[in-house]
């Protein structure tokens, strides 16, 4: 692996258009299916991982074992067989894609739209890549410049062995290994992700960047990320991900923890467009992902996410304000199409005095689909002089699919301040009226009234990211308008 | 022996004492069954997440109601809205009291569950909507399980009732801790309108357990107006269950004042049954100690065109608990819908809270839908502007706080009400001020 060089990944990324939906033929090692102790010891020592991560491991399978599956969310899918899943796939050689050929000609043309090859984005804005092919972590790039600043950002496997005293303090201190089933499962058998530590009053130079691919057929893929950002250090964090067409569901159970200490600022923006299954509703990515940030005094956490992909989702991106006068943020858009369903939202936990957090989700369902928000905002009773502002807004497509908002406000101060506001509407006839008069037929005039819906969300992704974005919302929703 | 266990003991010999009456009989039965099997709710259940009733029901409650008490006019008087002509079906520990009421036959039926429970000449209707409007729930299928007395109201067709009614139920339970289950049937036929007043008083500091269940039928072009009046000892707790369905063109008012009681639980559920309904749902809620109330609204769109408007507002001091859990369903078919929902908080305490839960469940694409729900405080720099022109600061709060909630009270009917309940909420806040000015 030592041989991968920056001239291969760049060669490597020049392919980048047609390896989305693509079934890269490497030759994996994969594990048996199933879920044991055995099992989770094995991925362990696959790992060369040291004692007191097997031992952390183990524990985690024990609580999940005892887990029930959770089944409060709006969500209706076939629940999968944790039993009939390998744990455990590494690609053994250096990715060799075949011919184009092989790619479904559908996924290969919403690409082309997509038209962004990864090339181009890293000479956009000097994006360090950390591409995850499966699970294991394949190449860094750019690590050299960011080792020059101190910062750390390698697999998190890597950083186990590198870095075990940092690895050790933080992981499971924001999401525990008994938070919920699917963390508890990630916890156990997670097989790798990415590590970033910024040190000391630091600004990350680059916006970090991680692409995650849901590759061998029948694996689970679970992700573990740690983002540390000490005492006023800035970092911008990027995730994207997308996963080749499957007909059998695939189960994605990440867990990702943020920690920013006293005056600093991380913010993670994630694009997610996994299969989300055909026409008909079948096949696509479940994803079941547990992401919370932690905030000291001062600090802040911004999420910014943008969800076209998947079949099922199932994901609140939280933040924990521990420390006075620390801020939390959530920005969302989330598109459902077809028979996709998306249960997602944000908790915002308020401990400390003077936090502030701020909510605006944007949901657009269109098809047969079922899109809900699910939010908390939490007040602690010591938590003088809280804010929160949260607004919800859906748009409806269609008279078959359905918009929910769920979301729970509890304050225990009487100095909280807290503004939840929801809509539900639907395109005006005018607006289109009015777009069509001017020669903007009727599926650009909904694109671009859906981005005008998504304007302040989209706004706050990274600018290589919103033009992604962007044409993401135009190509999920295409032809959601008869 | 826990409640529920006396509770299903009770029913044995509540049963062998009831009329032969087939229809009833069976869905009592069937009832008593649901409850058994579901149990009360607990804070497992997500409607019950905030609103936990342990405490309550570790109670002794005595569960039938005993001999009359009579009560004296003069003693209770203030319990009535009595500087209004009203028809009046006052019940005592659950027995009805002649004594107190005022009824009528005379082309409007204001009467008694028990004998439209019992008679002949009733049983259509009490085939058609007993128990047609009430979910199964385990507290509704209690109350339908020994649904024996309460209000029966029925209104025919093309009727104004020119007087309010009034439902009053008191108890005296001196002894011992009691627990009511009234069971109310309201039928308005097309194009009639009738005002309801409903309020449940306790006399004694003895704990009070009141499972409370009413079915509205609004039929087309219908106008109702009910007001709930919750400002029970803290020693009472109420769960009101509220069932109506409304048919096209009718409208629908209920108002909730919380004021009073150890715990309420307000379930209000509204189903639409046709097209251009209007319903509204309003509320005022100013407690304190260690006081709860909790609001559980439902409002369903089925069918096209129809508005429904929430609006509740909370002040909250001491150790007391609000909870607002409002779901607004639209079906697919119910295109048009103008649903609006809000709820707005202010907590006046360290130690109080409140936990406010506005759900939207949307299917149809062309609908307008909101929700908005603030928790805040007063307004400072308007505090500041009436303390600098003399106002004292706690009379300058009165005020705010009665602002706040001023948008409820304005869409009620009957003048005399407001007056009441303004004296209610200047007794509450602690201040002696007339706030009509």
């Amino acid at each position: 692996m030592s041989k991968y060089t920056e001239d291969d990944l760049r060669e490597e990324l020049k392919t980048k258009e047609y390896e989305y939906g693509f079934y890269t033929d490497i030759e994996s090692e994969t594990f048996p299916n199933g879920l044991n102790e055995d099992i989770v010891k094995a991925i362990s020592k696959k790992k060369e991982e040291p004692e007191w991560m097997t031992e952390w491991r183990l524990e985690a399978f024990r609580i999940w074992k005892d887990m029930e599956e959770p089944e409060w969310a709006n969500v209706n899918y076939e629940k999968p067989d944790f039993q009939g899943i390998s744990y455990y796939s590494a690609p053994n050689s250096k990715p060799k894609y075949d011919s184009i050929d092989e790619v479904d000609p559908e996924l290969l043309a919403t690409f082309d739209k997509l038209g962004i090859s990864l090339d181009e984005q890293k000479k956009l804005a000097g994006v360090a890549m950390d591409v995850v092919v499966d699970s294991v972590s394949v190449a860094t790039t750019f690590k050299e410049t960011l080792a020059e600043q101190g910062i750390i950002f390698m697999s998190i496997s890597e950083a186990i062995k590198e870095h075990p005293e940092l690895v050790k303090k933080y992981i499971g201190t924001v999401v525990p290994q008994k938070d919920n089933f699917y963390a508890a499962l990630n916890s156990a058998v997670f097989s790798d992700g990415s590590f970033c530590y910024i040190p000391k009053g630091v600004r990350c130079p680059m916006e970090l960047s991680t692409y995650f691919r849901i590759n061998q057929a029948g694996t689970g893929q679970f992700e573990r990320t740690l983002v540390i950002a000490d005492e006023g250090s800035y970092v911008s964090y990027l995730e994207g991900c997308t996963a080749p067409s499957r007909d059998e569901n695939q189960l994605h159970a990440a867990v990702v923890e943020l920690i920013a200490l006293d005056d600093s600022e991380i913010k993670y923006s994630t694009v997610q467009n996994w299969f989300p299954g055909n026409a008909e509703g079948k096949g696509g990515v479940f994803n079941f992902v547990t992401k919370r940030g932690l905030c000291e005094t001062n600090a802040k956490i911004s999420w910014t996410q943008v969800e076209t992909g998947s079949a099922v989702t199932w994901k609140y991106p939280s933040c924990v304000l521990k420390g006075n006068n620390s801020v939390g943020e959530f920005y969302s858009i989330a598109v459902t199409n077809n028979y996709q369903q998306a249960d997602t939202g944000t908790k915002m936990i308020h401990l400390g005095k003077n936090t502030k957090s701020t909510i605006i989700s944007k949901g657009i369902s269109a098809g047969k689909s079922q899109n809900s928000y699910r939010g908390l905002v939490q007040i602690n009773s010591r938590a003088e002089n809280a804010r929160n502002f949260s607004q919800c807004d859906s748009l409806l497509m269609g008279n078959e699919c359905g918009a929910h908002t769920f979301p729970y406000i509890e304050a225990k101060n009487q100095t909280a301040q807290i503004e939840h506001e929801a809509t539900t509407s639907k395109i005006g006839e005018d607006q289109i009226f009015y777009c069509n008069q001017r020669g903007i037929d009727t599926e650009k005039a909904i694109a671009l009234i859906v981005n005008g819906f998504s304007k302040e969300v989209l706004n706050k992704l990274p600018m290589e990211f919103a033009v992604e974005a962007q044409k993401l919302l135009e190509i999920s929703l295409e032809g959601s308008v008869g | 022996m826990s409640l529920k266990e006396k509770l299903l003991s009770s029913f044995i010999v509540f049963e062998n004492q009831a009329e032969v009456d087939s229809y009833v009989n069976e869905v009592r039965n069937e009832a008593i069954k649901t409850f058994e099997e579901k149990g009360f709710p607990t804070k497992k259940d997500e409607a019950w997440k905030y609103t936990s009733l342990n405490k309550i029901l570790k109670e002794d409650y005595s569960v039938f109601p005993k001999q009359e008490n009579a009560l004296e006019y003069k003693d209770v008087k203030k319990y009535f809205i009595h500087d209004i002509d009203t028809y009046k079906i006052v019940f005592i520990d659950g027995k009805y009291s002649s004594h107190l009421s005022e009824t009528t036959h005379d082309g409007i039926d204001v009467c008694l569950m028990s004998a439209a429970l019992t008679k002949p000449k009733y049983r259509l209707v009490i085939e058609n909507y007993f128990n047609k409007a009430s979910n199964k729930d385990s507290l509704s299928s209690l109350n339908t399980a020994f649904s024996k007395e309460g209000a029966y109201i029925h209104i025919p067709k093309g009727k104004v009732v020119e007087k309010p009614i009034q439902i009053i139920h008191f108890s005296t339970g001196d002894e011992s801790s009691t627990m009511l289950q009234p069971r109310n049937l309201i039928v308005v036929e097309e194009n009639s309108h009738v005002q309801i007043i409903e309020r449940h008083q306790s006399l004694t500091s003895n704990p009070v357990l009141t499972n409370s269940v009413t079915e509205v039928f609004a039929k087309k072009r219908a106008i109702i107006d009910y007001y709930k009046i919750q400002n029970d000892t803290q020693a009472s707790s109420l769960i009101d269950n509220t069932f109506i369905k409304q048919k096209q063109e009718s409208f629908v008012s209920v108002h909730t004042f919380s004021f009073g009681g150890k715990l309420t639980r307000n379930n209000l559920n509204f189903y639409q049954e046709g097209e251009r309904i209007d319903s509204t749902l309003k509320g005022v809620t100013i407690i304190g100690d260690k006081q709860h109330v909790d609001h559980n609204t439902l409002v369903h769109h089925i069918e096209p065109n129809c508005e429904s408007h929430q609006d509740y507002k909370g002040i909250f001091a001491d150790s007391s608990t609000g909870v607002f859990n409002g779901k607004v369903v639209v079906e697919k078919e119910a295109q048009k819908t103008n649903a609006f929902q809000a709820n707005n908080n202010i907590l006046i305490s360290d130690k109080a809270a409140i936990n406010t839960k506005p759900q939207l469940e949307i299917f149809a694409d062309d609908v307008k839908c909101s929700h908005g729900c603030t928790i805040g405080q007063l307004d400072e720099s308007a505090l500041f502007y009436m303390r600098s022109r003399g106002i004292p600061e706690k009379e300058a709060k009165a005020l705010l706080m009665y602002a706040f909630s001023n948008n409820v009270l304005s869409s009620v009917k009957i003048p005399e009400i407001k007056e009441r309940i303004t004296k209610i909420i200047a007794k509450q806040l602690g201040v002696n001020i007339g706030f009509d000015l």
